[in-house]
């Protein structure tokens, strides 16, 4: 295979990881890793360099289109930030002392725990009283229905605030926007409700990837030649993406890429159990 | 004052949007030319991506990019675009600071420029082992 054919075929792997990232809420990012490993034989560090350009891709384009809808709470993804860039810088450290063949197993694991949370039903109600902590810190907001403006209050938000420094990590370690732990973060820990979780921490993937994506990049881990192709597709898919949302039922779409996502971990976690990275 | 407030959230909310997607259609095109140009000049080579072998090449500093860029090399015109799509989420941290700065709440000021030296230190911070 030579690159241009090498460089066609990635273009429309990124815009199916893309499209199926925008539509599920993954992110291009859990999708490209495998992609390059299984499928091209790439080495996984450049596949980790890839992914987070992926993410940071599909975080700032889909986050023009939420922006306007004005219901990420700022605030909050700010506090927040605090613990996943510092996560993710110190992944990005501790990328160094860890073998390849665990981060892929890592990887696979958190894949399968990624497919497990995408299918889980989340809280759609808001909290009448928040704790102390959240007053203080003036995480409560509200965002627009069509009922009206809805008010909502949140807690545990020190529990929060350990899930996110985990996630951060992650994020750094493994490259991927973690968006799992950030919606269980804000989702069951803080009671944020879902429609203000889920713009938030796309807000936030943006910038844990770029924290962690400073360092890749000097490291070497971020090819051009693999980085032009994953950008382009995914850009283009998240924006297809997008527009697919407001029409299309996501509720078996999503129950067949958990399925097909939970199968690629399993590769992954016996591929690396074998070595084979 | 609660309105007032919230007029310039707004306001801010719309213009970041902008700055988003002004970033990221740049960073796009860039990435479309130098790629096609990369092509053009290596599209019938092997790809070579099965072992590691990260830092020695031009385009992993910004001073290489800009070299690079100065003698019209695809990789380096590629990197700027990547460096523009990183660009894209630590610029809005910094239009949040601006803003959070106009609002006088001087508890996420302070909130907002502790994330932005975590990422300027992983930056400069000698993590390039």
């Amino acid at each position: 295979m030579n690159i241009l054919l090498f460089t066609l075929v990635l273009l429309l792997g990124a815009y199916l990881a893309g499209l199926a990232g925008s539509l599920t809420g993954l992110g291009g990012g859990v999708v490209i890793i495998p992609l390059l490993t299984l499928g091209f034989h790439v080495d996984i560090r450049y596949a980790i360099g890839a992914a987070l350009v992926a993410s940071i891709a599909t975080s700032s384009g889909s986050a023009s289109a939420y922006v306007k809808e004005g219901i990420t709470n700022v605030r909050l993804g700010m506090f927040l930030e605090i613990a996943t860039t510092a996560g993710a810088v110190m992944g990005a450290i501790l990328a160094i002392y860890t073998p390849v063949n665990l981060v892929a197993i890592l990887f696979g694991v958190m894949l399968i725990f990624s497919a497990a949370m995408t299918l889980r039903k989340k809280h759609e109600d808001a909290l009448q009283e928040g704790s102390k902590l959240s007053y203080k810190l003036k995480l409560n907001g509200s965002y627009p229905t069509k009922e009206g403006e809805v008010s909502y209050k949140l807690k545990n938000i020190g529990g929060g605030f350990s899930i996110m420094t985990i996630a951060g990590v992650l994020s750094g370690l493994l490259g991927i926007g973690s968006g799992a732990l950030k919606v269980l973060a804000m989702d069951t820990a803080m009671r944020v409700p879902f429609r203000v979780s889920t713009t938030t921490s796309n807000f936030m993937v943006g910038v844990t990837a770029a924290a962690s994506a400073v360092v890749y990049l000097q490291r070497g881990y971020i090819d051009p030649g693999i980085a032009f192709p994953v950008i382009i597709g995914v850009l283009a898919g998240a924006f297809t993406g997008s527009k697919l949302l407001m029409r299309i039922n996501v509720k078996s779409l999503k129950v067949i890429f958990s399925i097909a996502i939970t199968l690629i971990a399993i590769n992954m976690i016996y591929n690396g159990i074998n070595h084979k990275f | 004052m609660e309105k007032n407030k919230k007029v310039t959230d707004y306001d801010m909310e719309q213009l970041i949007g902008q700055v988003l997607r002004y970033g990221v259609l740049t960073s796009g095109i860039i990435a479309i030319i130098g790629g096609i140009w990369y092509l053009i000049q290596s599209g019938s080579g092997i790809p070579n991506y099965t072992s590691f072998s990260g830092e020695p090449a031009g385009y992993t500093s910004l001073t290489g990019i800009i070299k690079g860029l100065a003698a019209g090399s695809a990789k380096e015109i590629i990197q700027l675009g990547v460096v523009i799509l990183i660009a894209t989420p630590i610029l809005r941290i910094v239009f949040s600071l601006f803003s959070f700065i106009l609002e006088k709440d001087r508890l996420y000021v302070v909130i907002t420029l502790i994330v932005l030296l975590i990422i300027i230190f992983s930056m400069f911070g000698g993590l390039k082992v």
